[in-house]
């Protein structure tokens, strides 16, 4: 009796833990078959942009570039600018009053541009752009894979990848770069607006911001809004492309749902580690 | 009309040896042989869901077989390298069973698509080209709307004039006339024929219009459980279909011969009663009550 309950006690404790081996296990072969998979469209990506680029008779779509720089972008511009106008405001007021101690209360001109053209421009922007990029992309080639568009573009001897993949990714490398620099400026001009109410003299306030970002700082902000707009793209464009025809909007949904978690994981992700890299190269 | 008329040529530009396709435990394809000769027009049939689109998925190289071999003008897809891939894509089209239009584009702009990228034309020449693609299936007033706003039938015959743009040996089409009225249907048969008749196209047309497939065919290829049942000539179906109850002796001449009329009764209804699908209901029936 007691021994048929120890052995249902043990066989239980086993299949518990037997299960949870089994889901970390097919967990990690997932995790990685995506990460590989994203690899090999990256690979295959950046080899059709070098083809287009160097090769004579290689077809860049400019036109399609265009748009979906247009598409990617635009939208984007109001929400960049109230994040980043907000965070411009806040972060000086709660800066001003440690620094004001110290008599260095015009000093928030300096902490606020290095934040922005540093960490929170880059940061914000691609964030937004997760949601509006990232999970509009997705969403489109999804739905182009349950409607057999991807498998009527390979019929008709179509690559994806140049067709769709590139265009897609180089416009959200571009818009990237370009709605940082804007969304730098919006926040600078957010705490020159903050400093104004507390007291700054904006002239002092121009030259310190001026003075804070030097080019280091700028280029590799620049550097790292251009990777977070490769990563955003890409985990779109793969995680459309891997909907299965079968999946119908349902698929659809889970593919942009996972866009936005995945890219907002791999942006912060690949901050830490750029941060890491540009700290260890001297160029702070 | 002749069973077989003069352009059709003893050789085979589409090989379907042994596939074998199974879809996770459910086996679609099961040792599938079909050859097609340059110059006809094979009609494939089966019931919905028996794997016509999956068979010619197959024959456009979109699937693998798990196990046999496809083969086009005499290569095979399982050895082909990619320039020979997209060679061989260039040389067919498709119209798929949903039309399969790309949505971000207009109706024109889909039609020009391959021209575009596949051939250095003027753009003057490639609107040119485009029009008479879409005159071909009355579509030329619509060349500047969006997918969306078209009908399904519609979007079947823009889908069509797509598969034509580059002008293919091998056109393959799924239920070109599900969804369109009789007289579009009927235009769509003449249009599958001239093209064949008048420019050597060889086509494979999965349909369940009978009355479409005894038009348009010059052999016929009845799928079963994912085998096929019958080849043979248009004759010999209509032979079958015409059939008296005593001539026909084999369960599976009568199998096809329900199939080709649409009765009712027959083998086919049979074989859903002995799975015990009427019992199913009659005990729904006396749970609900
Ligand atoms: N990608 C897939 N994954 C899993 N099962 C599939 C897949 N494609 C098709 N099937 C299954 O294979 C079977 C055959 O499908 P197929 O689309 O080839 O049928 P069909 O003969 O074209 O039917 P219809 O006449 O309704 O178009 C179906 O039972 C379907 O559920
Ligand atoms: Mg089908």
């Amino acid at each position: 009796m007691a021994d048929a309950q120890e052995k249902t006690k043990q066989s239980w404790i086993i299949s518990f833990v037997g299960g949870i081996g089994a889901l970390v296990l097919t967990a990690s072969q997932q995790f990685f078959s995506t990460i590989g998979g994203m690899f090999l469209l990256l690979y295959e990506a950046a080899l059709v942009t070098l083809r287009g680029l160097f090769l004579p008779g290689a077809k860049i779509g400019r036109e399609a570039l265009w748009f979906q720089m247009i598409r990617v972008g635009v939208r984007a511009i109001p929400i960049i600018v109230l994040v980043e106008l907000a965070i411009g405001m806040i972060l000086p007021l709660q800066m001003f009053p440690k620094l004001n101690e110290f008599g260095q209360g015009d000093q928030i001109a300096t902490v606020n541009a290095i934040a922005a053209f540093r960490e929170l421009g880059p940061l914000m922007t691609a964030v937004v752009l997760s949601g509006f990029a990232g999970a509009s992309i997705a969403a489109e080639i999804g739905t182009m894979v349950t409607n057999e568009e991807i498998k009527a573009l390979q019929a008709m001897a179509l690559n994806p990848v140049s067709f769709l993949v590139v265009p897609r990714m180089l416009a959200t490398m571009l818009m990237m770069v370009v709605l940082t620099i804007f969304a730098d400026l919006v926040m600078v001009g957010g705490g020159w607006l903050t400093g104004m109410r507390l007291g700054v003299d904006p002239d002092v306030y121009y030259q310190l911001s001026v003075t804070a970002v030097d080019i280091a700082g700028f280029i590799t902000g620049l550097v790292k809004a251009a990777i977070f707009g490769v990563l955003i793209s890409l985990i779109a464009c793969y995680l459309g492309l891997s909907v299965k025809e079968w999946e119908g909007s349902n698929g659809v949904g889970q593919a942009t749902t996972n866009t936005v978690v995945y890219s907002i994981v791999a942006i912060i992700g690949a901050d830490a580690v750029f941060t890491v890299i540009f700290y260890a190269y001297g160029l702070f | 009309m002749a069973m077989e008329h003069e352009n059709i040529s003893e050789e085979a530009v589409i090989e379907l040896d042994g596939v074998t396709k199974s879809f996770g435990t459910q086996k679609v394809l099961d040792g599938v042989n079909l050859h097609v000769k340059r110059g006809e027009i094979m009609v494939v049939m089966g019931g919905s869901g028996c794997g016509k689109s999956t068979l010619l998925n197959h024959m456009i190289g979109a699937l693998t077989p798990d196990s046999g071999s496809v083969k086009l003008f005499g290569r095979d897809y399982a050895t082909m390298t990619d320039e020979e891939l997209a060679e061989t894509r260039m040389r067919f089209g498709i119209l798929f069973q949903s039309g399969a239009l790309i949505s971000s584009l207009t109706i024109g702009e889909n039609v020009a698509l391959p021209l575009r990228e596949h051939k250095s034309l003027d753009d003057n020449i490639i609107d040119i080209m485009v029009k008479i693609k879409l005159e071909l299936v009355g579509l030329r007033e619509h060349a500047d709307k969006m997918p969306a706003q078209l009908s399904g039938g519609m979007k079947k015959r823009a889908g069509l004039a797509r598969a034509v743009a580059l002008d293919p040996q091998i056109l393959f089409y799924d239920e070109p006339s599900a969804g369109l009225d009789p007289v579009t249907s009927a235009q769509i048969d003449q249009l599958i024929i001239a093209l064949t008749r008048k420019l050597h196209v060889t086509s494979v047309v999965v349909t369940h219009e009978m009355d479409s497939a005894f038009t348009i065919a010059d052999r016929m290829c009845m799928l079963d459980l994912g085998k096929v049942m019958r080849i043979g000539s248009r004759k010999e179906f209509e032979d079958l279909r015409d059939a008296a109850d005593g001539e026909l002796k084999s369960e599976q001449d009568l199998l096809i011969r329900q199939f080709l009329r649409g009765g009712a009764e027959g083998p086919i209804t049979d074989r859903q009663q002995s799975s015990g699908y009427a019992d199913d209901l009659s005990l729904v029936a006396t749970r609900t009550q």
